[in-house]
């Protein structure tokens, strides 16, 4: 029984982080039919601006509790910069290219960003931990978990509602949502196509870079980590279906609650599962669960 | 004489004594690296075959490694060591897994394609780094190769191993020019033209891109048991995307126009790694970055397409 509360406890904590890293990659993709590989990296970059903020803020001994607000005002920072650098200085040269194509544009973004990474912080790892000890720990039926993996729930919760929302209730998201469809004709309708994807890559960058933000307190940000992060996000996505939010939100509970499974029951295949899932589902629904079949055109 | 020679096999052809030539000349270390750089060069030139046809394949590293462990766990836990049985064992491998996979890939094109295979090559990752048998992330090390019974060692072995890998690599070169240029191989291009009217026309773009898929397979199964060989040593971050992406961006650099394009890609590759390794170890990935940038932008036949620009004068 125990193992049992573990395992979805453990699930749910795993899968708000993998809903935090995955959702600003499905948002690209469905407005800009674009597959960033370099999402991982700011992922990374939003976990080091963080760190080092975060570590600057508590030696010079501010009050300890507003550094969640260092947080995320650090991954709005790294988010915008390197969103704006991005889409205005490479994306917006290749629009209209094929999304092939477009992989190995954002890969190649990839191989420079992970090593301006090493040049801007160096090798040596950065520690935040402050703020994951703030919260204390709670007993959950004599489990200890930390408060921070709560706070991590709710604000992966906060996320996918706040997306959902904007775009299904603002008048922002209703241009989005036609851009989504028919691009050249929201053209025509006078929508300014340009700034939407200006607009959507930056906060798309901005949630990668939050996820990493609120990541950075719980491990030590070392070079190499947003290389693992972009398959994992990848693989969420996939499962939910590409460009889906809801999508994202279910490929992140399934891969999360069956990799605490594996962790719990069968650690051998604990990163096999994830993969082994998503190859599972591409079988069955090549365009993911929640994703609409596009029809062949000639 | 009612036929020309094809330049490309003649050149393949006169490559061999060269190589074999330099393995002699050139100092130990510069030959090693050419024979590490034809092994995964091979797994390029798969990625390539499958680009000709359209379909961008990130997870290559899964068969470069499937033939990698073949080999060396044949050598590692039967004893068998020698170099064509491996060889043999590494493709028949990579064969069979392809043709079974190939069902469920060869129904996705564009990023579907690119991710399923990518993810099916992380699975491997994720089953070998967890295979405490076999090493877990350290993988382990391979026996000596043994050449049709002979068994040579130190020097001699290198030297045979250099040789060995030179003519497979060369001789599948040939063999995949050769396919390009029947009418099977003109096919994959037409998939990547317009798949519905390959389809009007009565061929199978499925049965098709399912022969790519295996074909690609069993030369980066090649390429991998090389590697194996010329290291000594498999590990799982052969599997691992990363690996993959370089052979995409060998591919991608040295363009479709040509076999010999991606081993001379995958040796301009390694040289490069070499030297920025040593003068500038943080940004030599960068480098490489910008360059893709560069290529996919003002030259998108790759590399190779500046010798057809020099064919027709379009650069002077």
């Amino acid at each position: 029984m125990l193992t049992y509360v573990a395992i979805v406890l453990d699930g749910l904590v795993y899968a708000s982080w993998l809903f935090m890293v995955s959702v600003g990659l499905t948002l690209i993709y469905g407005v800009m039919k674009i597959l960033n590989i370099a999402h991982g990296s700011l992922y990374a970059i939003g976990a080091y601006t963080a760190a080092s903020l975060v570590g600057a803020y508590f030696s010079a001994g501010y009050v300890p509790v507003l550094s969640f607000a260092v947080l995320v005002g650090a991954a709005l920072a790294a988010g915008l910069v390197c969103g704006l650098v991005i889409e205005r200085g490479v994306l917006r040269f290749m629009y209209g290219q094929d999304e092939v194509l477009m992989i190995l544009v954002t890969y190649a973004i990839f191989l420079i960003l992970e090593d301006l990474i090493k040049v801007f912080w160096g090798v040596s790892p950065y520690f935040a931990f402050q703020p994951y000890g703030m919260l204390g720990n709670f007993d959950v039926m004599g489990l200890p978990y930390a408060g921070y993996d709560f706070l991590l729930m709710g604000l992966a919760g906060l996320t996918g509602l706040g997306v959902w929302w904007s775009i299904n209730r603002t008048r922002t998201g209703h241009l989005l949502t036609a851009v989504i469809h028919d691009r050249e004709m929201s053209t025509a309708m006078g929508v300014n196509v340009k700034r939407v994807y200006t607009v959507t890559f930056v906060i798309g960058a901005t949630l990668a870079a939050l996820g990493g933000a609120f990541t950075a307190p719980k491990i030590s940000v070392t070079p190499g980590i947003g290389v693992e992060v972009i398959v994992l996000a990848f693989a969420v996505v996939v499962i939910g279906g590409l460009g889906s939010i809801g999508g994202a939100m279910i490929g992140a509970l399934l891969v999360g609650i069956l990799r605490a499974a594996a962790v719990h029951l069968l650690p051998e295949v604990e990163l096999f599962v994830i993969y082994a899932v998503m190859a599972l589902v591409l079988a069955f629904r090549p365009y993911g669960l929640f994703a609409a079949p596009e029809a062949r055109k000639i | 004489m009612n036929r020309r020679m094809d330049p490309t096999l003649v050149s393949l052809a006169a490559a061999l004594p060269v190589l074999l030539v330099l393995g002699y000349a050139l100092p130990d270390w510069l030959t090693f690296y050419l024979q590490v750089s034809l092994a995964s060069g091979l797994a390029a030139l798969a990625v390539m075959l499958q680009m000709r046809a359209g379909l961008v394949n990130f997870g290559q590293g899964l068969y470069y490694c499937l033939g990698a462990y073949a080999g060396g766990m044949s050598g590692h836990f039967l004893g068998i060591t020698d170099a064509l049985v491996l060889l043999l064992l590494a493709v028949v491998l990579s064969v069979a897994v392809s043709f079974i996979v190939g069902f469920l890939v060869a129904r996705y094109r564009e990023i579907f394609y690119a991710m399923l295979s990518l993810a099916l090559s992380m699975i491997l990752y994720g089953l070998l780094v967890r295979a405490e048998a076999l090493g877990s992330t350290d993988g382990f090390n391979l026996p000596s190769t043994t050449f049709l019974g002979y068994a040579p060692e130190g020097q001699a072995l290198r030297e045979a191993g250099y040789v060995f890998t030179c003519i497979v690599a060369l001789a599948i070169a040939a063999a995949v020019h050769r396919y390009l240029r029947s009418p099977l191989g003109a096919i994959g291009e037409a998939v990547r033209e317009n798949e519905l009217r390959v389809e009007y026309l009565g061929a199978s773009p499925r049965y098709v891109v399912h022969l790519i898929y295996v074909m690609a397979a069993a030369i980066a199964g090649i390429g991998g048991v090389l590697a194996g060989i010329s290291v000594g040593h498999v590990d799982p971050n052969l599997a691992y995307w990363t690996t993959s992406g370089q052979f995409v961006f060998i591919a991608l650099l040295s363009g479709t126009g040509n076999v010999a394009a991606p081993l001379i890609g995958a040796f301009l590759l390694v040289m490069i790694r070499v030297y920025a390794v040593e003068y500038s170890p943080y940004t030599w990935q960068m480098i490489l970055g910008g360059v893709m940038l560069l290529i996919i932008m003002f030259l998108p036949g790759g590399l190779w397409s500046l010798t057809r620009l020099r064919k027709k004068g379009g650069l002077t």
